[in-house]
């Protein structure tokens, strides 16, 4: 397996893993406080559909776009996904937003699941609803980037194979620990992601443009695929250059506040 | 017409997020590289690297308007 093969994997790996932990968090706050045969009846309703997405996306952008629309289109896209992912890290590094807490949102949806009415007969709608929502609103994602990165690089089962490895990481830890997936390092994972999907973007989106001229071909960047190397390294330091710059300095906390703010908003 | 409504939040919320100055920021970048590619300013080379530059310095202005001070 060559360099790229294994690039591609550890990309839509940790870009999976992050969202399969949010995913998680949601569909265990719903088996443990309303019904677990709900709970996974939507989830795997949800992964259903994810499927048959995925299918009919990745059939229709393979066979009906040119390259260098596609690499606009899903360059575009990925792009506007790295850059706030790139944004919400600098801000929460610098101090300026937040951290994302899974403890934090695993209370939010336990206090939801709790405060909402019983449901009638076999299937507790609320918690079916809740973990579908859940798992397609963030499964939707890993969706996106497996394309991208699979159709750019010509070897989707490689992208998807990134993608399942942390499906079923995910869901190990998380049936041995029995518990919110809260001591993984969620922030530091989305930046490095973050990263990954601005400098991936930034390449495939610049090369996209190429569909405008004669012939519709893309734009061919100096060294070629040597070129992400340097985007991942410029995205580097631009964002350590701003963290560093936004950095707010600590006020002293009120008596009975915790150490650092959090976010419970997924 | 609710439907509808919802599939369009859905994709706003995807696509968009909780910040449009990002995706506003990507798409005024490929404009302009788009309007340099069609007035033949540079070659590929050059395009490519002005590509890269104006979607840094869209996403620094972007990020500049967030944490500006905001007024009283």
């Amino acid at each position: 397996m060559d360099a790229a093969t294994w690039g591609l994997i550890v990309a839509t790996f940790v870009a999976c893993f992050v969202e399969m932990v949010e995913a998680t968090t949601i569909v265990m706050a719903m088996g443990y406080t309303r019904s677990w045969k709900s709970a996974l009846v939507g989830t795997f309703a949800a992964l259903g559909a994810l499927a048959v997405v995925t299918l009919a996306a990745g059939y229709a952008l393979a066979n009906w776009l040119p390259e260098s629309a596609l690499q606009l289109a899903i360059g575009g896209l990925l792009l506007i996904f790295g850059l706030q992912w790139l944004r919400k890290a600098i801000l929460r590094s610098s101090g300026r937003k937040a951290v994302h807490d899974e403890d934090a949102i695993y209370r939010e949806e336990v206090e939801a699941a709790k405060s909402a009415g019983e449901s009638k007969g076999g299937l507790d709608l609320f918690a079916f609803m809740v973990s579908f929502k859940g798992v397609f609103l963030e499964g939707m994602e890993v969706v996106f980037i497996v394309l991208t990165f699979g159709l750019n690089a010509n070897n989707i089962p490689a992208a998807s194979l990134g993608a399942a490895a942390a499906v079923v990481i995910v869901l190990v830890i998380a049936i041995a620990l029995r518990r919110p997936l809260s001591m993984i390092n969620e922030n530091l994972l989305k930046y490095g992601v973050g990263l990954l999907l601005a400098s991936f973007g930034t390449y495939w989106a610049v090369e996209g443009i190429g569909i405008f001229r004669d012939g519709r071909e893309s734009l061919n960047w100096p060294g070629h695929d040597l070129m992400i190397l340097v985007l991942i390294a410029a995205w580097l330091v631009l964002s350590r250059i701003f963290v560093a710059a936004l950095r707010k300095p600590a006020a002293p906390a009120p008596v009975g506040a915790p150490d650092i703010a959090v976010e419970v908003k997924k | 017409m609710k439907f509808l409504k919802a599939f369009g939040q859905f994709w706003y919320d995807f696509i968009i997020g909780d910040d449009w100055k990002i995706a506003v920021a990507v798409v005024l970048a490929l404009v302009v590289l788009f309007a340099a590619m069609t007035a033949k300013l540079f070659g590929d080379t050059g395009l490519t690297l002005l590509g890269g530059a104006l979607i840094v310095v869209a996403f620094s202005i972007s990020l500049a308007i967030d944490v500006r001070p905001k007024k009283r």
